[in-house]
């Protein structure tokens, strides 16, 4: 260990104490296989247990460690020590959504956006158990497979400019689960999320920065989900304009 | 909501049009005019604008990529901040697109 200390430069804000978010210094010891969020742990443990963030899994699963890791958004169990020392690292809950307390944003705003796209299968009737499952070839299941590996992180809302200038903006990651249902073959349910997914505050106001793209920790392309939805809504569009049987 | 009888598709799918036409078609134009002629690889009567089909094509290689401008400008001047004058900018963007659209469409016909 040779005594070797990492600093981090970290958003403090108590609700009621603090009139601003502030930031706050520690130096932990360097490990080199520490990641960002050992480096929280060990604050929250041996020097400040008021500090508050959220985590759970520490593996890239649960979604809940998502800070500003120099201005990046970063799943803090993702990123090691390493890649910053001898650097000073500022760590800052995500950008564009309100601070609760010290790293942990209110997410309800996303909650409610998700929510909004009806993000489950959707059957006009239902099969009856005993008629067996419904069946998916590899091809069926690939349409969309990329788009359930999203973890609800929010890594792509605070990295989204559009989302942080046009609150009402339904944002990356909702529009990417609500493709990824319209594109499973056991839905149909794509008309009832159209509604949400082809307003001006869904798809259409997306001016393709491609930023979430770049900081998904699970290569979810929420971006390529916008685009392809934006050619299928166009499409049905031109059909029920031109097209004399096309339905308005 | 804008929903399904607003005119964004519309506007989207002529953007997207456009970039397409400006990616693949413009490139092959600027070899064609400014290359593969002045340079002699292809000879050319001057007379091939009359050309009905050619007309066609200079239709679409001319306004397609006029829509893409129109909508990329308008969100790009949305985005640095000038939202408060968006619908004098769409008027101004939209309608350069279509005012375009109209003067190539004369010019192609009277020639």
């Amino acid at each position: 260990m040779n005594g070797a200390t990492a600093t981090l430069n970290i958003t403090r804000y108590l609700p009621g104490q603090d009139q601003i978010p502030r930031s706050q210094s520690y130096s932990v010891p360097y490990q080199r296989d520490w990641v960002i969020l050992d480096a929280l742990n060990y604050i929250k443990d041996h020097i400040d247990g008021t500090l508050s963030y959220r985590w759970s899994c520490r593996m890239g699963v649960c979604g809940s460690c998502g800070m500003m890791v120099n201005g990046v958004p970063k799943l803090t169990c993702a990123v090691f020590l390493r890649d910053f020392y001898p650097q000073e690292i500022r760590i800052e809950p995500l950008v564009n959504f309100p601070i609760i307390r010290d790293l942990v944003i209110d997410m309800s705003d996303f909650l409610d956006k998700l929510k909004s796209v009806k993000p489950w299968i959707i059957r006009k009737t239902e099969k009856q158990i005993s008629e067996g499952e419904y069946l998916q070839t590899p091809e069926e299941l690939s349409a969309y497979q990329q788009f359930t590996q999203c973890i609800n992180c929010m890594l792509c809302y605070a990295a989204c400019p559009v989302y942080g200038m046009e609150p009402e903006f339904l944002g990356p990651a909702a529009i990417a689960l609500g493709y990824r249902y319209n594109q499973d073959s056991r839905d149909q349910g794509k008309e009832s999320r159209q509604a949400v997914l082809g307003s001006h505050e869904g798809i259409w106001q997306c001016t393709f920065v491609g930023e979430c793209t770049e900081v998904c920790p699970k290569e979810v392309d929420p971006a390529a989900a916008i685009q392809r939805s934006k050619v299928e809504i166009t499409k049905d569009w031109f059909k029920s304009v031109l097209l004399p049987w096309g339905q308005r | 909501m804008a929903g399904k009888n607003s005119s964004e598709p519309f506007w989207w799918g002529l953007f997207s049009a456009g970039g397409v036409v400006a990616a693949f078609l413009v490139p092959i134009h600027i070899i064609l005019t400014g290359f593969a002629l002045p340079l002699g690889w292809i000879s050319d009567t001057g007379m091939l604008y009359r050309v009905w089909w050619v007309k066609i094509y200079l239709f679409v290689l001319i306004t397609l990529p006029l829509y893409h401008w129109a909508h990329r400008f308008y969100f790009a001047l949305n985005d640095m901040g000038l939202k408060v004058i968006r619908k004098p900018l769409a008027v101004v963007c939209y309608g350069g697109a279509v005012a375009g659209t109209v003067a190539t469409l004369w010019v192609l016909i009277s020639v």
